[in-house]
């Protein structure tokens, strides 16, 4: 057996005392950070990078770090949305629909209990499955040329903006956008002409995508929050006690289950991610139990299915990101960013010639989901405390350390305000509901995608036919194509379904 | 519908110049049958495309602050900026907690708060950094050590 084989290997790396240590340390950040209303898996990573490099960890420990604050802040964003019906990020959103009532009808420990166990019954599971299916899919991308690679990145493009906006220009727009920033810089492939520069010494590097991730995700958030002056902070929270429901535990073994396994599937999907994950499996369940589940009035299942869905759907979209080296959500895309910078090509090699990175990783994503059990059910109440830092002091440290973080790792004023910059564009674009995850992959894979093009009509000599001359590669642009006109005829069929506040009312 | 519009008409502008931008990049002995400017210009063609879109068909309008807080977002940028290039010269520690006191108070504006909220960001964080992950950071103007 291959797979017990490299599972050992990973267990081996993983259960040192050290990279142990990294990833309980990574999960009660990640945690902390999903908690917090306003951070969420993407910016709470994204923040997070710029000091794991300067602290020069090899690449198995920060990877292992930060995934472990990934999985930690799927977990945590649950916490602010039962409590205060506010999603800490956004696949938490459809925890609120029945988390938040059961909260005012007095279950708040009960909804904390039952999903935490739904994440991590998702999270195992996917955990499971990445380990299964990741090795296949590995062995498949040898078949990629660049051909194929291109078409990849078009499918990606085309279904990242889909379900998760609402105008497929504006999703759009923003790939371009990253695109075109990912140009700037020297062209390689050319021999170095400089591309876009201005004459700019600066950019002639092209621009840092790490400074691009913490203005886009970090800064912009300040900018938010002076806005609305912190509203919806949660000053007065109160949890009594926690007791383990096991009876409705029982009862929604089947739920979390299969919600697992659509989330697991939809975080596989090129840019569908978890919002995908956690709002397919709500309106599933929803379905099966008919108006006798009473869904959105605050009942167990209601919480169960999209939390194990998000969390099952975090998992999954690592498969892509480490098989094929195209990211399945935001988070997943600044996971990439970190491989970048650490040297790492994800992608089918990256299973045979560094096994200790990639088994590594899994075998820690299996302990940081048993540690992340125990935090996250005994030890809810610590974290509840969390939900009462005022954001006038949180977000100014988030700042802050965004600062530091990007000026010990660049050294250099332009790159500072650049990233300010990013901040400003990434308040405007949310403002303007242009999606900001495209930008950031657009400036990650612009040129590699460049490269594959280039080196596709190199090998058929300019002919642009070539691009469509394999089964995969056809079969990628049809889904490239079905996946960026699907959003217009489901839009009208999935109508997102109502908070719960106005439910009430009607 | 207005920003929409003004949005899609900056990016039509914006794509034209990438475009002009990318027909001035000089060709090269190395050459592939694509070449430096074709991937460039048919991001810069979409990116027009979608630009038009925006133009033909906004949105509804998005609520834009009033204008007293766009000043004040319009400050914290200034002051970020000022930030990046004084961190350096004047060390961390005052800095970062008068831009910290100053974000504290624009986001909730309690003036004892937002200072002690500066001052204690200011000193922890330059702890954490310094001693717990071993940043090279400096904490005074150097001038102060003569």
């Amino acid at each position: 057996m291959d797979l017990l084989a490299n599972l050992a290997l990973g267990f081996e790396i993983a259960l040192s005392p050290w990279t142990l240590f990294l990833a309980v340390i990574g999960c009660l950040l990640g945690t902390v950070i999903g908690a917090l209303p306003g951070l969420g898996p993407s910016n709470g990573v994204a923040i997070l990078i710029p000091i794991t490099f300067t602290l020069g960890l090899d690449a198995t420990a920060a990877l292992v770090l930060l995934t472990s604050v990934y999985y930690g802040a799927m977990y945590g964003g649950r916490i602010s949305s039962i409590l205060l019906n506010i999603p800490g990020d956004e696949p938490a959103m459809m925890t609120t629909l029945d988390g938040y009532p059961m909260a005012r009808a007095g279950r708040a420990g009960d909804a904390l209990v039952i999903s935490g166990v739904a994440s991590f019954v998702g999270a195992f599971l996917a955990t499971v499955l990445l380990a299964l299916v990741a090795p296949y899919l590995a062995r498949l991308a040898y078949k990629f040329g660049p051909a194929e690679y291109f078409a990849l990145y078009m499918l990606a493009f085309m279904t990242l903006g889909g379900i998760g906006s609402n105008n497929q220009a504006k999703a759009l727009l923003a790939s371009c956008i990253g695109l075109g920033i990912a140009m700037i810089g020297l062209d390689n492939t050319a021999g170095g002409v400089p591309r876009f520069t201005g004459g700019n010494l600066h950019l002639y590097d092209g621009i840092d995508f790490l400074v691009a991730i913490v203005g886009l995700f970090a800064v912009s958030e300040v900018f938010f929050f002076i806005e609305s002056h912190g509203k919806g902070s949660a000053i007065g929270v109160k949890l009594e006690s926690v007791t383990i429901p096991w009876r409705e535990l029982w009862v929604t073994r089947w739920t979390m289950l299969r919600s697992s396994v659509v989330g697991f599937v939809a975080g596989v999907l090129p840019g569908a991610g978890a919002s995908l994950g956690s709002f397919l499996t709500y309106m599933m369940e929803k379905t099966i139990a008919g108006p006798s589940g009473k869904f959105g009035t605050g009942v167990a299942r209601g919480v169960a299915a999209p939390e194990a869905g998000n969390n099952a759907a975090a998992g999954g979209a690592l498969v892509p990101m480490l098989t094929l080296g195209v990211p399945g959500s935001g988070t997943t895309a600044v996971l990439l960013a970190v491989l970048m910078t650490l040297n790492i090509t994800p992608g089918p090699t990256l299973f045979t010639d560094r096994p200790e990175v990639v088994w590594g990783l899994i075998a820690s994503l299996f302990i940081a989901n048993f540690v992340l059990l125990a935090l996250n059910v005994p030890m809810v109440r610590l974290f509840v405390k969390i939900l009462s830092v005022p954001p006038a002091l949180l977000l100014p440290g988030v700042t802050m350390i965004s600062f530091v973080g990007i000026y010990s790792l660049t050294g250099s004023y332009f790159d500072l305000v650049l990233m300010i910059g990013f901040g400003v564009m990434g308040y405007v674009f949310r403002k303007l509901d242009i999606p900001t995850v495209p930008i950031i992959l657009g400036i990650l894979l612009g040129n590699q995608m460049e490269d594959n093009l280039r080196r596709a009509m190199i090998l058929s000599r300019g002919d642009w036919t070539y691009l469509l001359s394999s089964a995969i590669s056809i079969g990628l642009w049809i889904a490239a194509i079905l996946g960026f006109l699907a959003p217009f005829f489901l839009r009208h069929m999935l109508k997102r379904p109502v908070a719960p506040d106005e439910a009430n009312e009607d | 519908m207005a920003s929409d519009r003004v949005f899609g008409l900056v990016v039509i502008l914006g794509a034209l110049a990438f475009i002009a931008s990318a027909l001035q990049i000089p060709a090269t002995f190395i050459s592939d049958p694509v070449g430096s400017k074709t991937f460039p210009i048919i991001i810069a063609s979409f990116a027009a495309i979608c630009g038009g879109i925006l133009v033909m068909r906004p949105d509804p309008e998005p609520e834009w602050p009033a204008l007293a807080t766009l000043l004040s977002l319009l400050f914290s940028v200034v002051l970020l900026v000022g930030y990046a290039y004084t961190i350096r010269p004047l060390g961390f520690l005052i800095p970062t907690a008068v831009a910290a006191s100053v974000l504290s108070y624009q986001i909730s504006p309690r003036p004892r708060f937002a200072l002690l909220s500066g001052f204690g960001l200011s000193g922890g964080l330059f702890v954490c950094f310094k001693f717990a992950l071993g940043l090279g950071l400096v904490a005074f103007p150097r001038a102060f050590f003569g």
